[in-house]
C-alpha cells in the first residue's frame, strides 16, 4: 500500500467577526421585558454566548444566530422580526458569491466540509461548472472503494510530459531519457492573487503551507528572495517578457512563463535557464486556443496554463465559460493523440473544490487557485485594496503561521471534498478522473434530451 | 388494505392543528393604529378571521391568514377611520431558499393546519428553483372532458405488479413516507408520520436505525428498511412486515454513506442499532455484499426466504445509468423500484454531495419509464419517485413522466413547521425538535399534533390532485403515467 496523503487540520479561529448571511434580530417598540424570547428560550444560548444582559433590549447583527424562528415566533406582542445581512449580501459578485465566501471562511476556520441537513436549497442548475452533476456507481458499476478505503483515494497528479514508450538497451538500462515528471499530492497549485492586501508575511504563509501539503506556490520571479529562500522547492518563479532571466537556483522544480508562440524567445531563454525545472506556458483561453497549444507542442512546450478570467469565463468572449474551453481542448489533443503527451492546468474562477474536481473532469491535470487562499485570510472580496484604501481584515498584519494554517485548512476540506466525489465515481486516482466526461451529466445536453420535447403548446390551453 | 377483500377505504376527517407556535408566520402584516374605535367592520369584513373581538376590543389575532392584495374586500380600506394598515411581513422575505420559497413554506403550513390547500396570495403550486419542476407546467386541454364525480377518481396505487406470491398491497395515497432513520428524528416525529399512514392507508419507512418497540401498533404500515450498516435489522424486524426497502443510496448523499455523529448514539438508539453509546456510527457505501446484479438478487432471496410474502423496494439514487440500475432490480427481483433523486434527502450530508453527485429526479423518471417500457417489463415493476417532490402540482408532474407514486420526506418535516434552516445535525440537533434526539428538544412535538398536521397536508394534497386529475379528464391516476402531453417546459415552450 502507498503511504496515506492525509492533510491534519484544526481550528483556527477568525481574527476578525465574520459576516453572517442571518442577520438583523429587530425589536418592535413596545416591548415588555418579558425575556421569553431569544433569552430563555434560544436553543443556541445566542444571547448567554454573547454575555448580553437579558434585560437589555438591543437590535443585533448576530453571527450566532441560527435561524430557528423560534423568538420571532414566540414573542408575545409579534414585536421581533428577522432580516438578513444587507453587508453580506454586498459582498463578491455574480462569481465569488457571498455564500462561496462563507463557505471558505468556515473551511479555513474548521478544516471541516461543509455540511448541512434538509436537501440542497440552492437553484435547479447555474452558469458554468453549476451546470454540470458528477455520476455516482450503482449496482451495476459498483465502487471497490468503500469507505475503509477512502483513505487510499489518490489526489497526486503528474505534471509534465509522459513518454509514449520507453527504450532499453540489451542490458536493461534505460536508453531514453527519463521522463520529467513532478509529482504532487494535490491537482492544486497556489498563485498569488491579482489584488488582495497581501504582504510578504502572507506570501511566507502562503509558502509554508504550500511546502506543508507538498505543492507548489506561483509568484513573479523578482519576489523570491530573503525569507522566500528556504521555500524554493516548493515555489513557482513566473517570467513575463518584460523580466530579467536569471537562474535562481537547482532547488526550482517548475517555472512558468506567460507568453505566447510570439514570445519563442522568452521560452527558449528560460529553458535554457533551467534546463532541469520544467516550463510552463500560460496562455488566455480564447477560441484559438487549441491552435495555439498545437503551435507551443510543435516548438516543445508541454505543460500549459490555460488562464480564463477571474470569474471562470473565456478570455475572449464574457459569455463563454471555461468549462467548455477546456472540454474543447482535451478532445482535441485527445483527437491528435498526444493528450498525455501534455499536461493542462486550468486557472481562473477555481472556488470551490467542486470546480477542482468538475474542471478535471472537463480535461485538466489540476488547477491553479489564488482568490480562496486568500479568502482564506478573511477577505470579504470588497476592492478595497485596489482603490488604495485600507483593508477591513488587515491581511497584511496576519502572522505567517496563522495564514499557513487556515491554508491548510481549507486544503484539508477540499482534499476531503475531492474524496468525496472520487469515492462516490468509484474512481481511486485523481489521474483517472482527467476528461472522464462520460462521468458526468452536462445540463444543455441533460435538460434538451428531457424535456425538449415537451414545447407544444397551442393557443388557448390552460396551464398549471 | 389486501386488494383481494377490498372495502371502500375511509379517509379521514381534517382535524385542524395550529401552529404549536404562538406567531405563524404569513406572508403581511396589518398593523392598527390609535385611531381604531374597535367599530368591529374589520371583523366582520374579513372572510379569513384575521381580526378578532374580545372583551369590547379589537384586535389582530391571525395576521398569518391575511392575504393582502389578493383579498376581494380589504379590512383596511373598510375600516371608517382609516386605522388599519398592511405591510409585507420582514421575516417573510428572509425565509425560504429557491426550493422552498417562504411562500412553498407557508403554504404548506397551511395545508397542514386545515386541511386544504390555500385559498389566495400564496405560490403553493412551485418553487423558484429555475428549472426541472419549477419550469414544467401541467396543460389543460380547452375542449373539456365531462368531470367525473370525485369519488370516481381512483388515486390509489397496487405496489406489487409482478404478479407472484408476496403480498397484494394497495395504498389508498399515491404517496408513502420516505426512510428517516430513529435517529436522525426524534421518536415523536417518527410516530407521527406512521400514524398519519395509516390514518391515509398507506406506509412509512424507518429508515436505517432499526424499528423501535414503539412502532408496533403500526405493523401493516411499516416499511422496514435494510441499509448497508444493516443497524437494527434482525429476522424478526424483516417477518414483521409487508415491505422491505432496501437502500443502495440516497439522495441526500449519492454514493456516499451514512454517518450518525457520537453525541447522537444515546442509549436508546445504540440499543436498537446494537452499538455502543457515544461512538459514532458508519453506514458504508456501497454494500460491500453487492458488486453486481447477481449479487444483488442473493440479497433480495434473502429477504424473500425469510419473509416470503414481503414486497422487496430498492431505493436506489441516480447515477448516469440510472436506467440499467433499474432494470438490473427488476430482474433481481424487485417489486418497487425507488428512485431517489440528488436534490431531495433530510440528513445532514456535505454540500458538495447534495449540490453535485448524481441527477435530478425530474431527469431520472422518464429516462427510467422510457427504458422499461423499451424493455417491455413497465406494467411488472412499480416505480416510485423521490427527491424533491414539495407539492401537489410537483407530484401530478412526476407521474406525467412516468413515475407510479412518490415517497415524501421534506414535506413531512415541513408540516411539522420545519423552517429549513439546514441545521439539522448542529449543537443539540434541530431547534424546532424534529430532527433531533435531545430529550428536551423531542417534547416540542406532541405525537397528537404531529399526527394531525401530516395527515392534514396530505388531505390536501390528495384533494388538489383529484380536482387536478378531474380537470384533465383523467378517472385513475394510472391513465396519467407518463403523459408528457399533459406537461410543457416553459424554457422550451418560448423558444418553439
Amino acid at each position: 500500500m502507498p503511504s496515506k496523503y492525509v492533510i491534519h487540520t484544526r481550528e483556527v479561529p477568525d481574527r476578525f467577526k465574520a459576516l453572517t448571511k442571518s442577520g438583523i434580530i429587530a425589536w418592535e417598540e413596545g416591548c415588555l421585558k418579558c425575556a421569553v424570547c431569544v433569552k430563555k428560550q434560544c436553543v443556541y444560548g445566542v444571547y448567554d454566548n454573547r454575555g448580553l444582559d437579558p434585560q437589555q433590549m438591543i437590535d443585533s447583527i448576530d453571527n450566532q444566530c441560527m435561524n430557528c424562528y423560534r423568538c420571532v415566533q414566540s414573542c408575545p406582542r409579534e414585536l421581533i422580526h428577522k432580516s438578513s445581512n444587507p453587508e453580506f449580501k454586498a459582498m463578491g459578485d455574480i462569481h465569488w458569491t457571498p455564500d462561496i465566501i462563507a463557505r471558505l471562511w468556515y473551511q479555513a476556520q474548521t478544516g471541516k466540509i461543509p455540511v448541512s441537513g434538509a436537501g440542497y436549497p440552492g437553484p435547479f442548475t447555474g452558469p458554468g461548472f453549476d451546470s454540470m452533476w458528477t455520476d455516482m456507481s450503482e449496482i451495476v458499476r459498483p465502487t471497490r472503494d468503500g469507505i475503509h478505503g477512502r483513505e487510499y483515494i489518490s489526489t497526486s497528479i503528474d505534471i509534465g510530459s509522459v513518454p509514449e514508450h520507453l527504450m532499453f538497451t540489451d542490458s536493461g538500462d534505460l536508453a531514453c531519457d527519463e521522463p520529467g515528471l513532478l509529482d504532487i499530492p494535490l491537482p492544486i497549485i497556489f498563485r498569488l492573487p491579482s489584488f488582495g492586501s497581501i504582504s510578504g508575511e502572507t506570501i511566507k504563509g502562503w509558502a509554508m503551507a504550500a511546502r506543508h501539503l507538498g505543492i507548489l506556490l506561483a509568484l513573479p520571479s523578482g519576489m523570491i528572495k530573503g525569507d522566500l529562500e528556504e521555500y524554493k522547492s516548493n515555489l513557482v518563479p513566473v517570467y513575463r517578457a518584460e523580466d530579467r532571466i536569471t537562474r535562481l537556483g537547482d532547488e526550482i522544480r517548475m517555472v512558468k512563463v506567460i507568453g505566447d508562440k510570439s514570445n519563442k524567445k522568452l521560452i527558449d531563454k528560460v529553458r535554457n535557464s533551467y534546463p532541469d525545472a520544467l516550463v510552463a506556458v500560460s496562455i488566455p483561453l480564447t477560441k484559438d486556443s487549441q491552435e495555439e497549444i498545437l503551435g507551443l507542442i510543435r516548438m516543445g512546450c508541454s505543460i500549459f496554463n490555460l488562464e480564463g478570467t477571474f470569474h471562470g469565463r473565456s478570455a475572449d468572449d464574457q459569455s463563454r465559460f471555461a468549462k467548455d474551453d477546456i472540454r474543447a481542448i482535451h478532445q482535441a489533443l485527445v483527437r491528435e493523440g498526444i493528450r498525455n503527451n501534455v499536461t493542462l492546468l486550468a486557472g481562473g474562477g477555481i472556488a470551490m473544490a467542486e470546480h477542482v474536481a468538475k474542471a478535471l473532469i472537463c480535461g485538466v491535470d489540476g488547477v491553479f487557485i489564488d482568490f480562496p487562499i486568500l479568502i482564506a485570510l478573511e477577505c470579504r472580496m470588497c476592492h478595497r485594496c485596489q482603490k488604495g484604501l485600507s483593508c477591513p481584515v488587515e491581511i497584511e498584519k496576519a502572522p505567517p503561521k496563522w495564514v499557513s494554517a487556515r491554508t491548510v485548512n481549507i486544503m484539508g476540506a477540499w482534499h476531503n471534498q475531492l474524496l468525496e466525489i472520487m469515492g462516490a465515481m468509484g474512481i481511486r486516482e485523481c489521474r483517472r478522473l482527467r476528461g472522464e466526461a462520460g462521468r458526468a451529466m452536462f445540463f444543455e445536453e441533460l435538460d434538451r434530451e428531457i424535456f425538449g420535447a415537451m414545447d407544444k403548446l397551442e393557443e388557448g390551453l390552460e396551464l398549471e | 388494505m389486501n386488494l383481494s377483500n377490498h372495502k371502500k377505504f375511509e379517509m379521514p376527517e381534517v382535524v385542524p392543528a395550529r401552529s404549536r407556535f404562538r406567531n405563524p408566520i404569513g406572508k403581511y402584516r396589518l398593523n392598527r393604529n390609535n385611531d381604531c374605535t374597535s367599530c368591529g367592520k374589520c371583523v366582520e369584513v374579513c372572510p379569513f378571521g384575521v381580526h378578532v373581538l374580545k372583551r369590547g376590543k379589537v384586535y389582530v389575532m391571525n395576521h398569518y391568514l391575511c392575504i393582502g392584495d389578493d383579498c376581494p374586500e380589504p379590512c383596511h380600506r373598510a375600516c371608517p377611520v382609516n386605522a388599519l394598515s398592511i405591510t409585507r411581513n420582514p421575516t417573510f422575505e428572509v425565509l425560504g431558499d429557491y426550493r422552498w420559497p417562504a411562500d412553498l413554506l407557508v403554504s404548506t403550513w397551511y395545508e397542514a393546519e386545515f386541511g386544504r390547500v390555500p385559498p389566495k396570495g400564496l405560490e403553493y403550486k412551485t418553487g423558484r428553483s429555475g428549472g426541472g419542476f419549477d419550469k414544467l407546467r401541467i396543460v389543460f386541454k380547452k375542449a373539456r372532458q365531462p368531470v367525473p364525480d370525485d369519488e370516481d377518481i381512483d388515486i390509489g396505487v397496487d405496489l406489487n405488479r409482478r404478479g407472484d406470491n408476496a403480498h397484494r398491497v394497495r395504498i389508498e395515497v399515491p404517496f408513502y413516507g420516505g426512510g428517516m432513520s430513529y435517529g436522525s428524528v426524534s421518536i415523536s416525529t417518527m410516530l407521527s408520520r406512521m400514524r398519519a399512514a395509516k390514518a391515509l392507508g398507506t406506509f412509512c419507512c424507518t429508515g436505517e436505525g432499526g424499528y423501535p418497540d414503539e412502532l408496533k401498533p403500526y405493523d401493516d404500515n411499516v416499511i422496514t428498511q435494510v441499509a448497508t450498516g444493516l443497524f437494527g435489522v434482525r429476522e424478526e424486524t424483516i417477518q414483521r412486515v409487508k415491505i422491505v426497502e432496501f437502500k443502495y443510496a440516497q439522495g441526500a448523499k449519492p454514493g456516499l454513506g451514512g454517518h450518525l455523529l457520537g453525541d447522537k448514539v444515546t442509549p436508546g438508539v445504540a440499543r436498537m442499532r446494537e452499538a455502543v453509546v457515544g461512538y459514532p456510527l458508519f453506514s458504508p457505501f456501497p454494500f460491500h455484499s453487492v458488486y453486481s446484479v447477481e449479487d444483488h438478487k442473493k440479497h433480495v432471496d434473502w429477504i424473500k426466504s425469510m419473509n416470503p410474502k414481503a414486497l422487496v423496494s430498492v431505493k436506489v439514487s441516480t447515477p448516469t445509468d440510472v436506467d440499467m440500475v433499474a432494470i438490473g432490480s427488476y430482474y433481481a427481483g424487485a417489486h418497487i423500484i425507488h428512485l431517489d433523486g440528488s436534490y431531495g434527502g433530510t440528513g445532514a450530508a456535505p454540500e458538495i454531495a447534495k449540490k453535485n453527485i448524481a441527477m435530478p429526479i425530474e431527469y431520472a423518471v422518464p429516462r427510467v419509464h422510457q427504458f422499461l417500457t423499451k424493455e417491455g417489463v413497465r406494467d411488472k415493476v412499480t416505480v416510485v419517485a423521490s427527491g424533491g417532490i414539495r407539492s401537489p402540482h410537483d407530484f401530478i408532474k412526476v407521474i406525467a413522466m412516468g413515475a407510479d407514486a412518490i415517497c415524501t420526506g421534506t414535506a413531512d418535516m415541513v408540516a411539522l413547521e420545519c423552517v429549513r434552516c439546514n441545521k439539522c445535525e448542529s449543537g443539540r440537533g434541530c431547534a424546532r425538535g424534529i430532527a433531533t434526539t435531545d430529550a428536551e428538544l423531542a417534547k416540542l412535538i406532541d405525537v397528537e399534533w404531529g399526527t394531525r398536521r401530516i395527515t392534514n397536508m396530505f388531505l390536501a394534497w390528495r384533494m388538489e390532485i383529484i380536482r387536478i386529475l378531474k380537470k384533465l379528464g383523467i378517472r385513475s391516476l394510472k391513465e396519467l403515467v407518463g403523459r408528457t402531453d399533459c406537461l410543457v417546459h416553459l424554457d422550451y415552450v418560448s423558444k418553439a
